[in-house]
């Protein structure tokens, strides 16, 4: 029986193996083949050329200032979308955990219907309250961050609940309460610390959403990062994917990175 | 170490949906003292303690701490320690940590907290485990630590909302003795919700018996125990046997036999009166009425199941261990109250 047993093992191993390794050429083919056309000059040699543009801050800023806009606007982007996003949700979320949970189907549904809604009808739903955004605050692509804050409620929800359905909220915050503490007290310091995966994993996803969206940004005639490679791909093929190419990896990295954090649970340290 | 404070609750009434939680609670609670509140789920217990504690508000009524008027005040500023049933002690932060965070808000300094979260850790005997978090600590390790914590901030009042009640027998015990040595040792005025009536006759100065957000009887342990006022405190805690007899005044004839009523039971006609297994006696009697129905050896005592006779319930009555084997099913026996006082209620 364990024979049979374990030659069962090793066949799904393999199964497994060859699924991720599928999956990893899968992603990696695109990569490889933008990687290649980004390092071979007009006769075919390979060159670092391309990518040494990209390197020279000061030369992308004077010889592609769409870019160097876009990429800025992006950044910026990404941050209002984090944070609003982040002062919208956690507080919504916790609130009615505490005390209105009737209302978290309610909740629930609002958050998850931008999935249902294509971005052109978005456009177009968004189009009068910008022009009173625009009124009041000014001709900005950043306050672009406010429509993004409304593509990414879906996966922003999805972390946060998770998060909050694996800690006992209610019974945290009373104890907290009951210690002394107000409202923010309990939200900054027993809350938020126990959530820090989730709002990471929301955070992550809010980043990722924001430096590759160009469809609203497009149509609401603004230049985020993805509007400017779009523009720039008419005028210079390989620094445009070049820079695809660096926004992946540098997702990537991201993605990386806040799994490494968000994985390093204080409560897993080991006493002394 | 802190000294209690009166606590008075004033005609309490709180509703859910249509239900009365709470229906018109009045309770006391002398300074030190601690009084726990039992009775079954969704009697109210709970909901009494929680508006006690500010984490409920209740539709009407008072609740005053020390001669002050805490009922509309919020949790955070009535200074009150409480443990949970569920395990609350903060995840991200270690034992000590969670202990100082009441500290911490009150702006105590670095050196003034860690010798408060040393001395109560000490207190509650861990103080071997003060820098490990709650997911490397046990249950009852994790409610020690929540009871140093409700501690450490001095509060005027205690509130321990059935703390025991996730933990395994043994630890349940050890942990209910080490309450109630702590609050005698800081004697601080507690009021502890539960539905084990062993925990509460246990440790309590007083237990109140709660039903339908009614307190029903509040009184000592013993005279709880020994002198209900309601058929429902009489069943609830402890053992009782349900037995028709007939009521002349201040006795009633049962069993064949005379027993002293207690007041408030029902003066005349047939009645209902509730014994206790201890307070009956089982002899073997050949020409008996009575037929034994099982009898069960449980170590320091025996319990011997009974049916009186025709048209009566069945009755239980406990003997000493060493006799329990002399009784088997089938037996004829005769059973005979003692003569102590006990309730009757109406015969229906």
């Amino acid at each position: 029986m364990s024979g049979i047993r374990a030659t069962r093992r090793r066949r799904q191993s393999v199964l497994r193996w060859v699924v991720v390794t599928l999956c990893m050429l899968f992603f990696a083919a695109p990569l490889a083949g933008m990687l290649d056309f980004t390092t071979k000059d007009a006769q075919g040699n390979r060159t670092g050329a391309t990518w040494a543009k990209l390197v020279d801050v000061q030369g992308v800023s004077r010889d592609y200032p769409d870019l160097a806009a876009g990429f800025t606007a992006s950044v910026g982007l990404a941050v209002l979308t984090v944070v609003v996003m982040l002062v919208l949700l956690v507080p919504t979320m916790t609130w009615v955990r505490l005390r209105l949970p009737g209302l978290s189907r309610t909740v629930e549904f609002l958050c998850l219907l931008p999935l249902t809604v294509p971005a052109i009808v978005l456009v177009v739903g968004l189009t009068p309250v910008y022009s009173w955004v625009t009124y009041f605050l000014g001709e900005s692509t950043i306050w672009l961050g406010f429509a993004y804050v409304i593509l990414v409620l879906p996966y922003a929800y999805r972390s946060l609940d998770v998060g909050l359905r694996a800690i006992d909220v209610k019974t945290l915050s009373e104890a907290a309460r009951s210690l002394g503490a107000g409202w923010g007290t309990v939200m900054v310091r027993v809350v938020l610390p126990n959530l820090r995966t989730a709002v990471l994993s929301a955070a992550f996803l809010a980043v990722a959403l924001t430096l590759g969206e160009f469809t609203i940004a497009n149509l609401f005639s603004r230049t985020n990062l993805q509007v400017a490679m779009f523009l720039l791909g008419k005028s210079d093929a390989q620094v445009s994917v070049a820079v695809g190419l660096a926004s992946l990896v540098f997702a990537f990295l991201v993605l990386f990175a806040l799994s490494f954090v968000g994985g390093r649970s204080p409560s897993r340290k080991e006493t002394s | 170490m802190s000294r209690g404070v009166a606590v008075q609750l004033t005609d309490l009434r709180r509703t859910y949906s249509g239900v009365n939680a709470l229906d018109g609670l009045t309770l006391h609670l002398e300074p030190g003292e601690l009084v726990a509140l039992l009775g079954p789920s969704g009697c109210g217990k709970t909901t009494a303690l929680r508006c006690l504690a500010g984490l409920e508000d209740p539709d009407s009524g008072r609740v005053e701490v020390g001669g002050k008027d805490l009922t509309r005040v919020p949790t955070n500023k009535r200074d009150m320690g409480m443990v949970f049933q569920a395990y609350s002690l903060f995840p991200h932060l270690t034992a000590r940590q969670n202990v100082e965070f009441g500290l911490q808000l009150r702006k105590q300094g670095g050196e003034q907290r860690r010798r408060r979260s040393t001395e109560m850790l000490e207190l509650v005997g861990l103080s071997a485990h003060v820098d490990k978090y709650a997911h490397q600590l046990s249950g009852g390790q994790q409610q020690r630590v929540a009871l140093a914590r409700a501690l450490a901030i001095e509060p005027q009042v205690l509130l321990l909302d059935e703390p025991l009640s996730a933990l395994d027998a043994k630890v349940r015990t050890q942990l209910r003795d080490e309450i109630r040595r702590i609050q005698l040792e800081v004697g601080t005025t507690t009021l502890f919700v539960t539905h084990d009536q062993e925990e509460a006759l246990a440790i309590a100065d007083r237990v109140g018996v709660m039903r339908s957000g009614r307190l029903l009887q509040l009184a000592a342990p013993q005279e709880l125990y020994s002198r209900p006022t309601d058929d429902f405190v009489a069943d609830f805690v402890g053992l009782t046997n349900r037995v028709m007899g007939t009521s002349h005044g201040t006795t009633a004839q049962v069993l064949g036999a005379d027993v002293p009523l207690l007041p408030g039971s029902a003066s005349e006609g047939p009645v209902t009166v509730l014994i206790r297994p201890e307070h009956l006696t089982v002899t073997q009697d050949a020409a008996g009425a009575a037929v034994v129905i099982s009898s069960s050896f449980l170590g320091a005592q025996g319990r011997v199941v009974v049916s009186p006779g025709e048209n009566l319930h069945q009755v239980l009555v406990q003997v000493p261990s060493a006799v329990v084997a002399d009784f088997s099913p089938g037996d004829r026996v005769t059973v005979r109250p003692v003569g102590a006082p006990a309730l009757a209620i109406a015969a229906g």
